[in-house]
């Protein structure tokens, strides 16, 4: 599927997570996170460039990797990104959604 | 259908077993709710409340007697230290797939903002203080508390 967000055309699955990392810059996270009604704040910055590294590392994504991240603790992971904060901070991130069931 | 049109809101999971694997099995639905933007309470009823017992939540065992998936027979697994040694294994592949231990995993829920229960009849029945539980449970209530904490649209209840 593609979307033009931004005046970019960008290549998403049918849940609107891009499938291709590359097309994503922060404008594109800008108007993603719109979309979910999320106001961003140097604080979710942080948080979104911690998950895109873990990605680029190939390293598995879960709540409790992000507990232990150093960067973010649970309690302000879901106050920053109230409502299923995994699924919404990559989709915001421009990388695919985690299919960890922890 | 309603206004939600089925959706979730919320899950209420009722924990009356203190073997691992149904433990596990309440926490990691519980967890996952909260993942999917869903509200989730947990009420811990009868052995269910060894799981939120500051001494007993790090001593909980699989089951391995009338346990079929256990692939032995049932005389072999009464044997002494077979739960012990079924629960070790079982600990060994939970960490495998990053699955925190029970401590942890409660820490986890509590930061979710899940709200941990604990049943008030069955706290009396085993003589549990509520300085003998988690210092994160959200208190000592009655079954129609719990029911109340459940009501609106959209929520769904579970015994486990």
């Amino acid at each position: 599927m593609e979307k033009i967000i931004e005046g970019k055309t960008i290549s998403v699955n049918e849940e609107g997570y891009l499938t291709n990392f590359t097309q994503w810059d922060k404008n594109i996270g800008e108007a993603i996170s719109k979309e979910v009604n999320i106001t961003l704040t140097p604080r979710h910055w942080q948080v979104i460039s911690y998950l895109q590294d873990e990605f680029k590392k190939e390293s598995p994504l879960s709540i409790r990797k992000i507990g232990k991240s150093g960067v973010v603790d649970i309690k302000e992971f879901y106050a920053l990104f109230p409502n299923a904060p995994l699924k919404t901070a990559t989709k915001i991130a421009g990388i695919p959604k985690p299919a960890s069931c922890i | 259908m309603n206004e939600f049109n089925g959706e979730i809101k919320k899950m209420m999971i009722i924990l009356s077993k203190a073997t691992l694997e149904n433990v596990y099995a309440a926490f990691v639905l519980a967890n996952g709710a909260r993942m999917e933007g869903i509200e989730a309470e947990m009420f811990f009823t009868f052995f269910g409340l060894e799981a939120v017992h500051k001494k007993k939540l790090e001593h909980l065992h699989v089951a391995t007697v009338g346990n079929p998936a256990m692939h032995m027979p049932t005389m072999l697994g009464g044997l002494p230290g077979m739960e012990a040694l079924a629960t070790n294994m079982m600990k060994k592949e939970m960490e495998k797939v990053d699955m925190p231990d029970v401590h942890e995993f409660l820490e986890i829920l509590k930061a979710s903002g899940v709200k941990l229960w604990a049943c008030k009849l069955a706290m009396e029945m085993f003589h549990y203080k509520k300085e003998d539980m988690i210092d994160d449970l959200d208190g000592v209530i009655t079954v129609g508390d719990f029911y109340k904490q459940g009501s609106g649209l959209g929520t769904h209840m579970l015994f486990v």
